[in-house]
């Protein structure tokens, strides 16, 4: 079977892989790609654990070819820190609010609720419910992640408003 | 996932010719999100998978006052779930589609593809053959336009001859005085099959119906019109106890089978009571 050129942008970086063709774009990042925060779950669809971001839209990574991905810009979990000590709102307040248990589900959570608070940083219960709908978690009961992120949205909104609140450091707290 | 040989044609002439020539074993992929399960689960068997994504004209959405609302092959379910003219036109399509699977999974998957699957319980299907819409496909030798109520052969199967593509779905305008809804019974909102799925459109004037379209899905081998019950609707005037009798008439032509989801008795029953409230609501917003 031949092997095809993948060209894509993953997390802002131009990268250039070998892939067969019938390999799907998860299995390609986790492999070809080293970028294992990307969790491969039910590998159908159901669960989320895969989702990435596509050309802006969310996506789950294992149903879609990688080289369907040709040209693409993919952001994935380890895209969303600015730099390694720099966690993401999200992420913080994820840790804060003790909203990741097992954490399989975690990677597609915080890509699910990136994208969901870029685009509306102040969601309802019901929003937040509707947003993550494609999201399974089988250890919290899911209450803390919606607070983890209320809590991120009432920070990213305020950070960008610019009145100067910080979220507190958890970057450096002992796990 | 198990391997199969990839093909990127530049033209539907070329897609058709890749069908034709490859055989059983070569599949249309637009959106995959269907596909990509069926491969790994092993429910399908495929040998050549025909990317259509690199064909140009297949994205459009089109709306106009006159000709209706016409999409393209590759048009998403969150592109068109997105779409003004489905926000305020076609409120049931736009239900539809906003509870099928995930937000993931909808901005892969693309409504064509969700309607050639063929699923009983396709979540798009029965307000779209409520709305009277049509579909186009591509053949060498010259398209065709089928209403697609007359699409469907059973479950899984289409009356696509081989080599045929379906590009585009056309559904007519709203008229004044008409209303539409779609009902979706399922244990639970998300990344749910349809138990049940209940679509309505009604035509009206000064309050009496004057075109009824009643479409289930979920309960026969293909989504069925009620024909007999839209009979009794037409040229009533919506009062009680005619709504009754048009949805005692729906349970009458429904053809449930029992499954996972649900036994036959309980999905004639939702039959009943979803299309009564599936009417109620087509009332509530007339265009």
């Amino acid at each position: 079977m031949t092997k095809r050129v993948l060209e894509m942008t993953v997390n802002g970086e131009e990268r250039s892989l070998a892939v067969a063709s019938y390999r799907s774009l998860l299995d390609v990042l986790r492999e070809e790609g080293g970028l294992t925060g990307t969790k491969k779950g039910c590998d159908v669809g159901d669960c989320g654990a895969c989702t990435v971001i596509m050309d802006g839209k969310p996506v789950n990574a294992c149903l879609v070819l990688a080289v369907e991905a040709q040209g693409a810009e993919i952001t994935t979990v380890e895209g969303l820190q600015s730099s390694p000590d720099d966690l993401h709102p999200l992420q913080e307040a994820m840790m804060e609010h003790g909203a990741s248990q097992c954490g399989f589900c975690t990677p597609g959570i915080l890509i699910m609720a990136k994208c969901l608070l870029d685009r509306n940083p102040h969601p309802t219960d019901e929003e937040i419910r509707f947003g993550l709908s494609g999201n399974i978690c089988r250890c919290t009961g899911y209450t803390k992640i919606f607070d983890a992120i209320r809590t991120a949205g009432k920070r990213m909104a305020a950070a960008s408003t610019g009145d100067g609140t910080k979220a507190p450091d958890f970057s450096k707290a002992e796990a | 996932m198990r391997r199969f040989e990839y093909h990127e044609p530049k033209s539907l002439d070329e897609a058709s010719e890749l069908l034709g020539t490859l055989g059983e074993g070569a599949f249309i992929l637009a959106g995959g999100t269907d596909l990509f399960v069926e491969i790994r689960e092993r429910l399908r068997e495929v040998k050549h998978l025909i990317n259509i994504k690199r064909i140009s004209d297949l994205s459009a959405i089109e709306y106009s006052e006159t000709s209706g609302l016409r999409f393209g092959a590759l048009v998403t379910a969150g592109e068109l779930e997105a779409e003004p003219s489905v926000i305020r036109y076609y409120p049931n399509l736009r239900r539809a589609l906003a509870e099928l699977a995930s937000i993931q999974v909808r901005n892969r998957a693309t409504v064509i593809g969700n309607i050639c699957r063929a699923s009983p319980s396709a979540d798009t299907i029965p307000p779209l053959i409520a709305d009277g819409a049509s579909i186009e496909t591509f053949r060498p030798e010259g398209g065709r336009t089928i209403p697609l109520a007359e699409f469907f052969a059973g479950p899984g199967r289409t009356v696509l001859e081989q080599g045929e593509i379906a590009i585009a779905i056309i559904i007519p305008p709203p008229q004044q005085g008409s209303g539409r809804s779609y009902i979706k019974h399922g244990r639970r909102k998300a990344m749910e099959l349809a138990t049940v799925g209940v679509a309505v459109s009604l035509d009206a004037k000064d309050n009496i119906c004057t075109g009824a379209r009643i479409a289930l899905g979920a309960v026969g081998p293909v989504v069925l019109r009620a024909h007999k019950a839209e009979e009794i609707l037409i040229g009533s005037s919506f009062d009680q106890n005619t709504v009754e009798r048009v949805a005692e008439q729906a349970m009458q032509e429904c053809t449930p089978i029992s499954n996972v989801r649900s036994s036959a008795e309980y999905r004639r029953s939702m039959v009943g009571v979803l299309t009564r409230r599936a009417i109620e609501l087509a009332r509530e917003e007339p265009a």
